[in-house]
């Protein structure tokens, strides 16, 4: 080696001159050339993204302090192409200092490092949003919060230092807030509004449907004010946080996690820090990777790493608890629904849960039918992951493959080849999971895990087959009134018949035709 | 004609009584198919097995019940006014049924066939006549008809059409009939029907040349049938040589149909034989062919099977077969190959010296 790089002179000077140029990429540099990653492509779903972020951040919060969550969202037209964003909810506030870190500085949260089922995962979205603001528009995010009675609400505005990753503080004061906690965030930003398919307001409508316990008002640019008022004011159960599941463990997490245990040994490790191990099967674990139950976890060299990891592939275990997720619940999502889409016949269901990689899922469905629905169109799917509507990619997404791929004519749906059915219909899927499967960090779409397609196939064709029950007996009472219409017709046609040939009186013909609809009648319900 | 009213109105007042004791009226009608018929050479024509079907007056069979009761009242009515109805215009009466009328003339002439079966007679003793034409006749016959208005006897001399020929008339039961022919030669195309008249065949041949233009009317079997039966003539029936010269036109004309078997008694030519083109022909005559199509194949497959006249003829079976394994079907027009008029100077003449020889 020593040789071969000596004869090649060229070479070193060319590394030496790249490692001048070579540093440290900031996350927030990362950002802005990379934005489209995280859903701001073009400035209509920019304006979308961030009302997204902000609303999943609200709800989260709520949900975490079990509060009702109020929300106020408005968007006003600034100037041409520029728009300012208010979202303000009745949350638990934020601590002062953690104000400038959660909104001014990329990757900061606090949903990233523990499994449990919220809307929001990496602590991207909202700093991503302040970000795009102030690229777009120089202005910085203004923050308002209290966090209880008795405490003052601070107003922030914070820049972000994109070359450090870091928040730049502008303004610092303390003002009056009329309520007792809540945040309040604003922010201008370049944008455009639309109405209609995959609008914010579609997006706040079906937040509505998977959120029956929120109340949510909306002022749009243009002044139109919406109000979606909660069904229920019951919160959603609570998701609890859990242990990884060895299912789903890969090399490099294993191996940090090693690092940073707190137990002493081996086997109180495996049995502490994942869910699901026993301490016999912790041992067997130890034996099978001929490492020692007594051994410290910290001195674990990576090589023996691999082989623990390994007997733990081997090693069966039971399912993942599923007391951490929150589903939505049959009931009310299927309350959500008849709230929101104006249809004849509504049903739902909540399947048990199940397990991909090692992460518990649960997947629940609701088909509205009828009514008002257009008849001639493909049916409107509408897709939630973790109680957050997914309106982009909706071809890529696991949830259209399963749809698509379930057989729909048996159901009373008409649907040609592996399509989306067609008819007067709204399927709704959710699946809630402590770790969704996004296809990318935009949160647009879920990934085809075989475990996660079947269980949705299987929570639609549940609804598939009560909507089937439903299509029949509306064909049947409209068999009912075509033979009834059947029996007006054609009865007095044969009396007429009968009296021409018969030479009947009017009196006989009248008799015959009563006692022929008698005799019809008393057969047709048999 | 009195009969058919009687029966008209038995079936109706069964259906009212019923309906009076409030229970569902039905009525009863012969399955007609090709399943429900036996032949036997004796009899000579296709025979009704007892196979029926009720039908139950029902919400789902209300209004073909309602129509055939109609039609009934119309026939009725017709038979008693002495007048007639052709299939046509007994499809435009129903019009004025309101819902109960038809939509196409299809629907009331099979409402028509299930009231002859019913009552086992034909539509011309309901009143009813079909447009269709019978069939063309030239040679030596004089048919003697009466004049409409004034119930004259006519003579027709069916040598004195030229080129022409005499049509034969959707009723025929009161034709009388005169003649010296020595039999009746029956032909599937009218070209070749032309050919022969043009050369006045029947002069040389001293027979009577019918022009059946494809499978025969009911007209032209009943006409053939009561002519050959009065002057005593055997019929050589001339086709194309394919399975639909042979089933459908050959064996029609000769022992009637599955679907009209009620009819079939009077409408069918027992003592009629096959002169040709068969498949023996071809090889006999060098004829040129085309192959077998493949609803060829499947109705020559189908009649081996299920025809019972097929079933009862091996001399049919063997040359079906020899058709079948030839893969080759012919027309009467291929015997130009060998010259225009050698279905005159040879054909026809060589074929007539073995009667004996034709397919039964």
């Amino acid at each position: 080696m020593q040789t071969k790089l000596s004869e090649s002179p060229k070479e070193i000077i060319y590394a030496i001159d790249q490692a001048k140029k070579q540093r440290e990429i900031s996350i927030s540099e990362f950002f802005t050339k990379n934005r489209h990653l995280l859903g701001f492509d073009n400035p209509l779903k920019s304006l979308s993204t961030t009302i997204k972020e902000g609303v999943d951040n609200a709800l989260d919060a709520c949900e975490e302090s079990r509060i009702l969550p109020d929300l106020k969202i408005e968007i006003n037209q600034v100037s041409e192409g520029r728009f300012a964003v208010i979202i303000e909810d009745n949350g638990p506030g934020i601590v002062k200092e953690q104000i400038p870190k959660i909104f001014g500085k990329l990757l900061y949260g606090s949903k990233f490092h523990k499994l449990s089922q919220t809307r929001g995962q990496q602590g991207i979205g909202i700093s991503a949003a302040a970000l795009y603001g102030q690229l777009t528009t120089g202005k910085p995010i203004k923050i308002t919060s209290k966090i209880g009675k008795g405490k003052p609400s601070h107003y922030y505005e914070i820049h972000i230092d994109t070359s450090k990753n870091e928040p730049e503080i502008i303004k610092d004061i303390e003002v009056d807030w009329n309520g007792d906690h809540g945040t309040k965030i604003e922010l201008q930003m370049e944008g455009k509004y639309q109405k209609g398919k995959r609008s914010v307001s579609e997006y706040l409508k079906h937040t509505a449907i998977s959120n029956p316990h929120v109340n949510l008002s909306f002022k749009e640019p243009d002044g139109t004010k919406t109000e979606y008022l909660r069904v229920t004011n019951t919160l959603p159960v609570e998701p609890r946080e859990i242990k990884p599941h060895p299912d789903g463990i890969e090399l490099g997490i294993l191996i940090d996690m090693l690092k940073n245990t707190n137990s002493r040994t081996l086997q109180s490790f495996l049995c502490t820090e994942f869910s699901r191990v026993s301490s016999n099967s912790a041992r067997s674990i130890c034996e099978k990777a001929n490492l020692y139950p007594n051994a410290r976890p910290g001195r674990i060299a990576k090589q023996e790493a691999d082989k623990l990891l390994g007997a733990m592939r081997e090693s069966k275990f039971m399912a993942p608890p599923t007391n951490c997720l929150s589903p939505i619940g049959d009931k009310l999502l299927e309350g959500g629904l008849k709230k929101e889409i104006d249809a004849e016949f509504y049903t739902s269901v909540t399947r048990p849960a199940s397990v991909y990689r090692g992460n518990p899922f649960m997947v629940e469905a609701a088909i509205a039918y009828g009514g008002s629905l257009n008849r001639e169109s493909p049916v409107e799917l509408i897709r939630f992951a973790n109680k957050v509507p997914l309106q982009y990619q909706q071809a890529a997404c696991a949830i259209t493959r399963s749809v698509s791929k379930t057989a729909w004519k048996q159901y009373g749906l008409h649907q040609s080849g592996s399509n989306i059915p067609v008819g007067p219909a709204v399927i709704v899927v959710h699946i809630a999971s402590v770790w969704v499967p996004f296809t990318s960090e935009s949160k647009e779409a879920i990934a085809h895990y075989p475990e996660i397609i079947k269980e949705i196939k299987l929570a639609v064709q549940e609804c598939g087959r009560q909507l089937n029950k439903f299509v029949r007996k509306q064909h049947k009472v409209k068999d009912e009134a075509k033979k009834k219409s059947y029996l007006e017709k054609y009865v007095p046609v044969i009396g007429e018949a009968l009296k021409e040939i018969l030479n009947l009186k009017d009196a006989d013909e009248k008799r015959s035709i009563e006692n022929l609809k008698i005799v019809l009648e008393k057969s047709r319900q048999k | 004609m009195k009969e058919t009213v009687k029966q008209i109105k038995e079936t109706a007042t069964k259906i009212y009584d019923k309906i009076n004791k409030k229970k569902k009226p039905e009525v009863s009608v012969p399955i007609r198919s090709l399943g429900n018929v036996s032949y036997d050479p004796k009899v000579g024509f296709f025979e009704l097995k007892g196979g029926r079907k009720k039908r139950a007056l029902t919400v789902n069979t209300i209004k073909s019940f309602a129509q055939t009761l109609k039609m009934m009242a119309l026939s009725k009515n017709v038979v008693e006014n002495d007048d007639i109805a052709t299939k046509r215009e007994a499809y435009y009466v129903s019009k004025n049924w309101g819902d109960a009328r038809f939509k196409e003339q299809t629907e009331s002439d099979t409402v028509m066939d299930d009231i002859e079966a019913m009552f086992m007679v034909n539509r011309e003793q309901l009143g009813f006549i079909p447009e269709e034409k019978g069939g063309d006749i030239a040679g030596n016959l004089i048919v003697i008809d009466k004049d409409p208005s004034t119930g004259k006897e006519i003579k027709i001399d069916c040598t004195k059409f030229g080129s022409g020929a005499y049509s034969i008339p959707t009723s025929v039961e009161h034709l009388k009939f005169e003649t010296n022919a020595k039999f009746i030669l029956a032909i599937e195309t009218a070209g070749m029907f032309q050919r022969l008249v043009k050369h006045n065949y029947w002069k040389k041949a001293n027979c009577i040349l019918i022009s059946m233009g494809g499978v025969p009317t009911r007209a032209c079997r009943r006409f053939i049938r009561r002519l050959s039966d009065k002057k005593n003539l055997p019929v050589y029936v001339f086709t194309d040589g394919d399975p639909y010269g042979y089933m459908s036109i050959y064996r029609t004309l000769k022992v009637g149909s599955g679907n009209a078997a009620h009819i079939n008694k009077y409408f069918c030519v027992p003592r009629a034989t096959f002169l040709g083109v068969t498949p023996g022909d071809i090889d006999d005559y060098k004829l040129p062919t085309h192959p077998l199509k493949d609803v060829d194949k499947k109705k020559i497959k189908d009649v081996l099977k299920n025809d019972p006249f097929v079933r009862e003829h091996k001399e049919w079976q063997r040359a079906l077969n020899a058709m079948q394994k030839m893969g080759q079907r012919v027309e009467q027009q291929a015997l130009a190959a060998h010259g225009l008029n050698y279905v005159i100077d040879k054909y026809l003449p060589d074929k007539l010296k073995s009667v004996k020889k034709f397919l039964p």
